[in-house]
């Protein structure tokens, strides 16, 4: 397209700022992972530990970095990434919700003792 | 690729495809289409990870004692450490693809063909560390008892350290030869039999009185519960009734054969995107060798693959977070 090759500056600065960023979140990530710290692991916030909250905020962090400095998300135009970004956010979270609830319960079913499974 | 397109001669009206809402050439806007579509598909394998995993939510395997391989530091304890440095090759290949882009940008042939020709080795070295990955998986470590519900017995000591089959068994001489298809009913064989039978296991396990049995369940903390050593006797001498080595899509010797058919599935679903990735790659590399995007005027193409490219890495960031992390 000609009005991208017209006005465009080399993002190598922010290239390898957006990689030291992903870089430093995935240490993190990985020192947690091995260390797992105490606090994190016996705090429980929503039925879930904390620690693991932390994980999928981060892992959501590095996925929009991803998402909008290399594929280049926030140089489109809006009605793009919305159609992109909305869609799947809203899809994604729906089947994530219903499975997650369904599988809670077929759990409380398993450990109420109306199935025998260990054995 | 106006070249491809047949004029219409109403270019200038709105509805003759005259002005472009999202400013986006029709590939580029198929490409974020498709991989929103692909997104969607790796986002039902996940999220029907995670329902068996919130169904079996305290029997789950722990991933630190599955993934715990490290290349030439045998039994060495190293959990995270290969797969974090997977996660960096992947990452440092998206990296030098958005460089390769940039430079396409500015029309520098050079630059585009050495930042692809890195991308395409990143990939190479994390397909092949995702082969090895499954290879430790499929051969396992330990090994284990089955039960006749299924369930995984595994043998610690009393430390809690985990302990091998082959440390345990005494062998038994009654040999029990594989059925193989030239005997019996025709064309029907088993599978190779485990290097141990239970009952040599349960001699080992009777002789050697500092061994326990470790079961699926995770206690409050998290970690796997240890059984008494009479409670260990009486569910070896009732429940047992099979041996299993290694995980395949049926038996598992890390906990329940869900664990290994997620992992083979999704971590294989990801791998084949990451190996066509790379054939794709070296398909616009070979083209940028050529010049055909030179004689374009426009490398547009490499920017296509270059989203499929990170679209890979993204959804590694998700499988490492969901399969290895949490």
């Amino acid at each position: 397209m000609a009005h991208d090759t017209a006005h465009h500056e080399s993002n190598n600065k922010r290239i390898w700022n957006v990689f030291i960023i992903l870089s430093v979140i995935t240490i993190v990530e990985v020192i947690l992972g091995i260390i797992k710290p105490a606090f994190l692991v016996e705090t429980y916030l929503v039925s879930m530990k904390l620690l693991n909250w932390i994980f999928i905020i981060l892992t959501i962090w590095k996925a929009y970095y991803i998402t909008w400095a290399f594929m280049h998300m926030e140089g489109e135009t809006k009605g793009l990434r919305r159609s992109v970004v909305w869609t799947a956010i809203f899809l994604i979270c729906y089947l994530i919700f219903i499975l997650l609830t369904e599988g809670d319960y077929i759990y409380e079913v398993f450990k109420s003792g109306y199935k025998s499974w260990d054995f | 690729m106006d070249t491809a397109v047949t004029k219409t001669g109403t270019e200038g009206k709105i509805w003759g495809g005259g002005n472009q809402p999202l400013k986006a050439s029709y590939g580029k806007m198929m490409m974020w289409f498709f991989i929103l579509s692909d997104a969607l598909t790796f986002s039902g394998f996940l999220a029907a990870y995670g329902f068996s995993r919130f169904k079996f939510i305290d029997s789950w395997p722990i991933a630190d004692e599955v993934f715990n391989h490290f290349p030439f530091l045998h039994g060495v304890d190293a959990p995270m450490y290969y797969v974090a440095l997977m996660t960096f090759i992947l990452i440092f290949s998206s990296v030098t693809m958005v460089l390769a882009v940039d430079a396409g940008h500015h029309m520098k042939k050079n630059k585009v063909i050495i930042y692809m020709f890195w991308t395409i080795i990143g990939g190479l070295i994390f397909v092949g560390s995702q082969a090895w990955e499954w290879k430790n998986f499929i051969k396992g470590e330990y090994g284990a008892v089955e039960t006749k519900g299924g369930q995984i017995l595994q043998f610690v000591d009393k430390d809690g350290h985990r302990v091998a089959l082959d440390e345990i068994a005494i062998p038994i001489t009654d040999v029990r030869e594989q059925h193989q298809d030239k005997n019996g009913i025709w064309y029907d064989s088993e599978n190779t039999l485990p290097t141990y039978t239970v009952n040599e296991v349960k001699a080992g396990f009777v002789k050697n009185t500092d061994l326990l049995i470790r079961t699926q369940q995770l206690t409050e903390t998290g970690e796997k519960t240890v059984l008494s050593r009479e409670e260990s006797l009486r569910r070896l001498n009732t429940d047992a009734v099979g041996i299993v080595e290694g995980a395949n899509l049926i038996h598992n010797e890390y906990g329940t054969p869900l664990f290994a058919n997620f992992f083979f599935f999704i971590t294989g679903f990801h791998g084949f995107h990451v190996f066509s990735g790379v054939i794709i790659n070296i398909i616009i590399f070979i083209n940028v060798i050529l010049g055909t995007y030179e004689r374009r005027k426009n490398y547009e193409m490499v920017e296509k693959v270059g989203l499929y490219w990170h679209f890979v890495d993204l959804v590694w960031v998700f499988v490492f977070t969901f399969f290895y992390l949490v």
